[in-house]
Formats: C-alpha cells, structure tokens, sequence
C-alpha cells in the first residue's frame, strides 16, 4: 500500500484481522517518508509484516519512476531504522527451498540444513554431509521476492504502458466499476507478464496493448486460490489469496484507492489442494 | 491557441484593406446582435481560452464584451479611424476566437448559418484589414477581448503591416473553418473594407463550408461527430486544466465519449449494483435505531444492570494496542450486533470470540451462554446411526444355507457431551456481516471433532454448504464449524494464573476416573499480574478451557462399558461377538483444566506461544500479548487485571509438515475364511483324472474288502 495512504489503506485493510499498532502506525508514517527522501524513492509502499517467533519484520519497498523495474526491498524491526535488502537471485531461491518454518525474527540467524555432497578427493567420490548454514536475511529476502512474484496485484487500469517502454501509474485511472470489480480477469500480477506471450492471437485482438500487459488472475493455478469478497456492502472489495495466507488486497472501486499489505507467517500454503 | 490566433489576425488584418466601407454601418446595427451572440458563445469561449492568460469568471467576458460595445458605438458613431491602438488589437484573436465558438455554437442552432458563414465571416476578415487598426479595433472589440493583454504585443506587430495576405490566405482558411461566425456575430465585424475580390470570397466561402462539413459529419458508429467531440473535449481540458494535458488527452478523449453514455446507464447501474450496499446499509441502520424503544428509561436500567454485554470496544481498543482487531468501525457494527443477540435471547453471558475468514463471506462469532434453565432446545440432528449387521445375520440363519456371519462389530457411536459440559460448554451464534440475524450452530459431537483433526478445509461462508473430504465428515459446514471452534477454543484460550480458580464444591478429586474438574469460578481476590511477568514467563498463563481428548470429548466416555451393559440386557448371540472385542481401552488422559501454558507441547522445536509486549516504546503503559503458534489468528492480552482472548484467521492448525489425508485403512477381513467360502479353481483334467484314479484305487481296496455298496457309489460318482 502507498506509504501516501497508509491510514486509509490500513483502515480498509482490516477485514482480515491483522493490522498494525498505534504506535508502529506512528512510526511508520515517519520514517517512511524519510526514506523516500533519502533513497530517492518515486513512490513507497509499506509491503506488510513478516511475524516471526522472538520479533516481526516490517517490510517496505521503494518504487522508481518505472512501476515495474526491480523495487528494492528494505525492512525494520522497530518501524523506525531501515535496512536495505540485497536483491534476489536465483541461486538465493534455491538455496532457501529447502528451509521449513517460522521465521525466527532475528535476521542474523542461521537456519541449518544438511546436505549429502559429493566431494572428490583424489579420485574418489564418495558423499559427505555437509551442514550448510543459511541466513535468514537470505530467506526473508527470497520470500518476499515469492510473494511479490505470485500474489502481488494491481487493478486493470491503475498502470499504462508508454511506448518507451517505462511504465507509469495512470492519472487518469478512476477505480474498476462494481462489475468489473467482482471479476478476477480485472486484476493483474504486478510483475513482469509470464503468460501474455502464450494467448492465441484472437485474445491479443481484444487487449489494450497500454493497459493489459500484464497477466491476469484468471489463469491462476490452482483455480479457486483467490477469495474475492465484497465488504461493507458492496463499497469495497477484498482478494484474498489462499496460497500466501495473509495476503491481502482491498480496492474500494469507482474510487483511486487500492493496496496489497502481506501479514502473515511467510510460509506457503502447500496443502491448498486439499483444502478447496 | 496562439498559433492559430495569429495567422488569423493576420488575416484580418490583412482582409480589413480591403474590406469595404459599407460594412461600417451594417456594424452599429449588428453590435445589438453581437450583444447578445456574445452572451451565448460565453460558454464556449470560455473553453477556448489557453494559455498563460488566468480563466476569467464568466461574468468578465461579459463585462468585456460590455467594453467592446462601447467603444462599438463611440466609434461606430465616429467610424473614421482614429483607433486606439493599443486596446483596440487586443480583441482580434480572441473575438476571431469567439468567433470560432460562436459560430460552431450557434450553428447547431441555426440552421442558416452555413450559407452565411462564408460570406459574414469574409466581410469580417475584409473589414478587420482593411480598416487597419481601427476596423481591427472594432472589430476585437466588438466580439470582446479575452485575450486582451497576451495579444496586445503580438497585435501590435502583426497589425497593420501584415501584407502576405495572398500567401496566408489559404492557411487562415484553414484555421477559419474553426472561425466560422454565425450571422449575428458575423455581421457585426462585417464593415469596412470590401477589399477581397468578389470571387475569393466564394472559394474561401466553399472551401471553409466544406471543412467545417467535414467536421461536422456524423460518425456512422457512434452518433457524435468531430467537431463537436473536440469542442466538447477542448472545454473539458480548459474547464479542469489538468498538468501535462498533451500527455493524458487521449484519455481525456476517453472520457468526454463515455460521459455521453453515462446518464442514460445511470438509473441501470443504480439498480443492480448499488442494491446490496443499500440493503446491508439498512440492516445496519435498524442496528442503530434498535435503542430507541419505548419504555427507554426503564429499559436502561435494566440494560446497565444486568450487563450481559461484554465491553466489546474495550478489548478492541487493548487488541488494537497489539496490532490485532477488525477496525473502529467494524467493531462497532459487531458491538451493535451483539447488543441485538444479547436483547432477542435469554443471555447470561456473551463474548465476541472472533471471526472467521471463508472463500465467499466471512463469520462473526459470539460465545453465549444461556440463563439457566432457558437452554432453547437443540435443533435434532441426524446422528450417525450406525447399522449392526447383526439384525441380518439373524434373519440369514433361517436360510437353508448359512450365511457366514461377519465379526464385523460396527463402532459405537460416543455420544456427545451434554450442554453446558466439556466442548458444549457454550452455545455459538455466527452471522456473516454484523446486521444479518444471528444463526445458533449446533452443539458439537465427539465424531466431528476427531474427523475434523483429520481434515483440512476452507470455509466457504454459507453454513449449508458440504464438506467433502476424506474422511468424510459427519455433517455440513456449520458442524465442521462449530468443530473448529471448540478445538479453538479448548486450545488457545488462556487466562492469567489466579484469575480463575476451582470452586469448593463436591469433593471431586477423590475419585479418579471422573476426576476432572470441569468447573471453575472467577477469583474474587486476583490481584493481578505484572506484565512483565505475564510477557516473561509462560506458566503465568493457564488454559481455562478443557482439553479435548483424542476420543473427541472432554470427558472420558467408556465404550466398552456400555456395551457390557448392553449384552446383559441382549440376546445370548452377542456373546459370541463379546468374545471377539478388544480388550480393555484405556482412559485417555489429557492435562486437567487450569494446567500453565508452559506445559504446552512444542511443534517442531517451536514454542507454541510468542509473548510480546505491547509497544516497545512506551512499556509503563503497554500490555502483555499472546500469540498462538499452533493456532495462527488466535490473540490473547493481559493488561495484569484484564485479560481476553480472540480469535481471527482461517481456523486451521498449524503444522509445518504438509497436509496428508489419512490413508485407507486395509481391506477389513470380514469373514472368516473357511473352506466354506473360500473360492477354489476348478480342478483341471488331471487332477480330475487323478481323482478318479485316486477314488478307483479306494473302490478296489474297498472290493477287496467285499463290500457292494461301494461300487454303487463308485457307479453314481462316475455318473456324475
């Protein structure tokens, strides 16, 4: 959600429960505006909470002009001081695969993980364990990129595309009507399209090639891993994604205001096959 | 706006050379018909006008226009140019500019305009050059100058001395089209000069007619046309004056087309969308108006007296402090709901215990408990009954061939526990959205709980709705709700040690088996908890809650106990199957009630709660928080004299493995295998062969034995 926003963003983010105190609010109003200054930031969002077993993390991203170059990722332990976070990397998801629950809370933890290696040594091959330490820093770094990739999302119309390439939030972007709202095909990933190229040409007719470049939630696997709800009436509408359980976006349509805050464990929902 | 004003100033300077004379009377007369040309153009000018020049309220044009028509009539008394120059330029762009608007304006009114068009608006470009300034003057002034002071400079070097009239001819015919003055307009700058030649006019005339036509022309799809989009658009930009308007114009454009569909669609989008808002609206508006009942004072009384009504916005406002809770206004509306629930019932007590995230709505869940002897009755459910085969196998027996007789001996079914005990010790009221009517759920049964720690599902958000799993579940979404509820509660709801402590009452504790203390009272002499303590150390918290037992209750219920007293009462058969039971089950055992959290069981080298203070920043005031591990969503604070427990999430348990359904269990020996069923193969030709040999020999040694009979049978069994 816009660190511009935050009090209203966090107020029509409640239905799920999990929000912040007065006193994170506070500081987060803060020092997020701060950091806007002093990365240089085009835009901020609070990303959402990370809650860990000893302390939480509070994660934050900062935006540049183009919407979907990389963000860089920064979080806090006290809402106050930031910290940068390298960026992902393949080699980083890979590693962390293999670390299984909670996240700790302490950044500087090591999470072990042995593993059978082949070391030659002298012509002979034989396997050893090896005890690889991971960081935790490593793995928060890797998750966030996770949920960012496969649950991030942003209404059809709030970003265009220039014809220079760079994309930019639209001015001029009034709010999904109700219809469209309660529609899972109006909402995009907010990440670098994976199955546009893979429409036949006759859908690639119809889009917008300005607004719908970007995939749609339509095609999500497993089908059902959104709830969509309408709140308050029909003044508001909630996703809710079950794969990331946590995650939660809200947009109250025929109106600007829409956002994505991520509150939870950090773990995915592997069993969600079972549970639909 | 500017380019287009300049050649066209150009052009009436130039046109005004030649611009004939007669045209100075036809002004005066027509400075009344200007008059009025010029309030009705006011709205399109107003759209026109760009630039650095500040919008000026619609009453200024008018009172420019005012300006205007007096120095119309002082020099149209005086025509003879004298002009003054310098106010006079100013007015040319724009009166071309309203000119423009006007003419465009005015020609969906008119439909004379068209012809008259082209020759009005020649006379004016003759007259505005040919008189040179003063005609040029007039001219500006008559249409009333918006434009006055950003033109002022550039009218006076483009005034008089413009004589590329030839060359810029055909581009001010262009930009003329947008020109085009209707008649009443026209005629009022339409003095002066003759000077075009007779025949350029009627080309001009053509050609402008023609654009403007072009323009003008209807789109076969949509209805609108050109002309009046870019007006319509033009004003909508000037009106707004958006940043970086050539950057979004396309959507501008956009939107100026839908706007002429939005008010026919209106009422349609009203009806069907804006409905549910309203209806959950009204329901939370009754919520509001339900105090104003009559007999108010007494009801108030009352209303503080007894007090059901937990202080809901308390615990908020404590839960808020540790980042947990629905929002001021939502809490609110469940404040509101409660008070309904607890007015319309027979409550003795009530909590919010929390809410309840599905796929389609949401519950909301209140924790009641009903004044003694109101229990409303239980709506009857269907228990699983379960067949005994023994009924057929009773009926088999008198067949001819027996049947074998299955020792399969169904499970008994263990009641569930009664109201207001174990994991009934509450009623539960859920409703989807704080103003729908509250539904009671019913009360929980032994084989639900246990099939529910077997299963993993979401809610859908309809009570109704099914559960299908393996293994399958013993009734609907509000049963496998009302299951989770209860192992909710009985795992995570905690209180600080002392507050609650056991009553004094039947002494309990002697017997063993039916040792549980399964009730517990309010401490009237808690002092409370530091919460420092609280946050610190995990055996200052206790459950308040009964475990449930794997067997699904809370207290123990003996099967086999029962049955033993069933066999007495039955028939002598069931002997034969009592044989056949398991032996002794033993009394499962859980942790009595009141036992410290710190006995809890970790998962996987994760301590099942996380304490945390409230706020770091401000510890005097802040207050103890308790988070479940096993239960992700379920809260607990504890100021040291307060506490309370909530709960808000999907309602699953937290495991770190991955889910497995339970495997099928193995194919279950239902009889016992004999030679009486088991299937044999047919025997094959040798061994029918080795049979008979075998049965020849038998019949041989029997002959040697001397006895006929056998061959007898040796004959029928050959026969055979």
């Amino acid at each position: 959600m816009d660190a511009e926003s935050l009090l209203l963003s966090l107020e029509l983010a409640s239905g799920s429960g999990q929000g912040l105190s007065p006193d994170r609010r506070a500081s987060l109003l803060t020092s997020l505006l701060l950091v806007k200054r002093d990365y240089r930031y085009d835009r901020v969002l609070f990303w959402g909470r990370i809650l860990g077993l000893v302390a939480d993390y509070y994660i934050a991203q900062g935006l540049s002009e183009d919407q979907l170059a990389p963000r860089k990722t920064l979080y806090s332990l006290n809402c106050m001081e930031w910290s940068l976070l390298p960026p992902a990397t393949e080699e980083m998801m890979a590693q962390t695969s293999v670390v299984k629950g909670r996240f700790m809370g302490d950044p500087s933890h090591e999470y072990e993980h042995t593993e059978l290696q082949k070391i030659k040594e002298g012509g002979k091959v034989f396997e050893e364990e090896v005890v690889v330490q991971i960081k935790e820093e490593t793995r928060l770094v890797s998750i966030i990129d996770q949920i960012d990739k496969a649950v991030a999302i942003i209404p059809r119309g709030a970003l265009f595309k220039t014809p220079f390439g760079p994309v930019h939030v639209n001015r001029t972007f009034e709010g999904l009507s109700l219809s469209e709202a309660k529609k899972l095909s109006s909402y995009f990933h907010f990440r670098e399209p994976i199955q546009l190229k893979n429409k036949t040409l006759l859908e690639k007719a119809d889009l917008d090639p300005s607004l719908d470049f970007m995939d749609s939630l339509e095609h999500d696997i497993p089908k059902g891993s959104w709830s969509i709800q309408m709140e308050r009436g029909n003044a508001l509408v909630v996703l809710r994604s079950l794969l990331w359980p946590g995650l939660t976006f809200f947009h109250a349509p025929r109106t600007k205001n829409c956002g994505y805050i991520y509150v939870g464990t950090g773990e995915k929902n592997i069993d969600l096959p079972f549970m639909l | 706006m500017e380019d287009s004003t300049s050649p066209k100033r150009e052009k009436a300077n130039q046109d005004p050379r030649e611009a004939g004379q007669p045209w100075e009377e036809v002004t005066a007369a027509s400075s009344q018909g200007l008059e009025s040309g010029l309030s009705e153009p006011l709205e399109l000018e107003q759209g026109l006008e760009t630039g650095p020049q500040p919008r000026s309220p619609p009453q200024s044009p008018q009172s420019r226009a005012s300006i205007p028509l007096d120095d119309l009539t002082g020099p149209g008394a005086s025509y003879p140019p004298s002009p003054p120059q310098e106010a006079s330029y100013t007015p040319s762009p724009p009166a071309l500019a309203r000119q423009d608007l006007a003419a465009p304006w005015q020609s969906d009114k008119t439909t004379s305009v068209n012809p008259e068009a082209g020759t009005p608006h020649f006379h004016h470009l003759e007259q505005s050059s040919d008189k040179g300034e003063s005609t040029a003057s007039h001219t500006f002034q008559s249409e009333g100058s918006t434009f006055r002071q950003s033109q002022q400079t550039k009218h006076h070097l483009y005034g008089p001395e413009d004589v590329n009239y030839n060359n810029s001819k055909q581009k001010e015919l262009r930009f003329n089209v947008f020109q085009d003055e209707d008649s009443n307009s026209n005629y009022d700058l339409d003095y002066a000069e003759p000077g075009v030649s007779e025949l350029a006019p009627s080309m001009l005339e053509i050609t402008i007619q023609s654009a403007k036509a072009y323009l003008q022309k209807t789109s076969s799809k949509s209805g609108l046309n050109l002309y009046d989009h870019l007006s319509d658009m033009l004003a909508k930009v000037l009106d707004e004056r958006p940043e970086n308007a050539v950057d979004i114009i396309e959507s501008i454009s956009q939107d100026v087309k839908m706007g002429h569909f939005r008010k026919k669609l209106d009422t349609l989008q009203n009806e069907n969308e804006m409905l549910p808002t309203y209806e959950i609206a009204e329901k939370q508006r009754a919520l509001f108006l339900q105090g104003n009942l009559e007999g108010a004072d007494q009801e108030l009384e009352d209303e503080i007296a007894e007090n059901a009504l937990p202080n809901v916005m308390e615990s908020a406002f404590y839960f808020e402090q540790a980042g947990v809770g629905l929002g001021t206004d939502e809490t609110y509306r469940i404040f509101l709901a409660l008070k309904q629930l607890t007015d319309t019932h027979p409550i003795q007590r009530c909590r919010f215990w929390g809410k309840i995230l599905g796929l389609e709505m949401n519950y909301i869940i209140a924790e009641v408990e009903f004044r003694e002897g109101e229990d409303e009755e239980d709506v009857e459910e269907e228990d699983v009954i379960e067949e005994r085969d023994d009924a057929d196998s009773e009926a088999d027996e008198d067949d001819e061939d027996q049947l074998p007789r299955t020792f399969y001996k169904t499970p008994q079914a263990i009641p569930k526990e009664e109201n207001r005990t174990g994991a009934n010790k509450y009623v539960y009221f859920v409703c989807n959205e704080p103003g729908r009517p509250w539904v009671k759920l019913p009360s929980v049964t032994p084989a639900q709980i246990v099939t529910a720690r077997k299963i993993k599902k979401f809610f859908t958000g309809r009570l109704d709705a099914p559960i299908i799993s393996y293994p399958p579940f013993p009734g609907n979404e509000s049963n496998y709700l009302r299951a989770q509820i209860a192992r909710i509660s009985a795992g995570t709801h905690v209180s600080p040690l002392g507050f609650y402590q056991f009553g004094e009452e039947e002494g309990e504790e002697e017997e063993e088996v039916e040792g549980r203390r399964d009730s517990y009272e309010e401490n009237p002499d808690f002092e409370g908890i530091q919460v420092i303590d609280l946050v610190e150390s995990l055996s200052n918290w206790v459950h308040h809650v009964q475990h449930i037992l794997s067997q699904g209750r809370c207290n123990w219920f003996n099967p086999i106990q029962k049955s033993e007293e069933e066999e007495e009462e039955e028939d002598e058969e069931k002997e034969e199957e009592k044989g056949e039971e398991p032996d002794y089950t033993e009394q499962e055992v859980g942790p009595p009630l009141l036992t410290p959290i710190s006995e809890d069981l970790e998962i996987q080298n994760i301590p099942p709660w996380t304490t945390r203070l409230s706020s770091n920043l401000i510890p005097q005031y802040a207050v103890a928080v308790l988070r479940s591990n096993l239960w992700p969503g379920a809260y607990a604070f504890s100021n040291g004299k307060k506490f309370e427990n909530f709960y808000i999430g999907w309602g699953h348990k937290y495991s770190p493995d991955n889910y497995t359904p339970p495997a099928l269990p193995p194919v279950y020996q239902e009889y016992p295998s004999g030679a009486e069923i088991t299937e044999m193969d047919d025997p094959t030709v040798e061994e029918e062969q080795a049979f008979r040999a075998a049965q020849e020999a038998a019949v041989l040694s029997a002959e040697e034995n001397e006895e006929t009979e056998e061959d007898e049978e040796e004959d029928d069994y050959d026969q055979e």
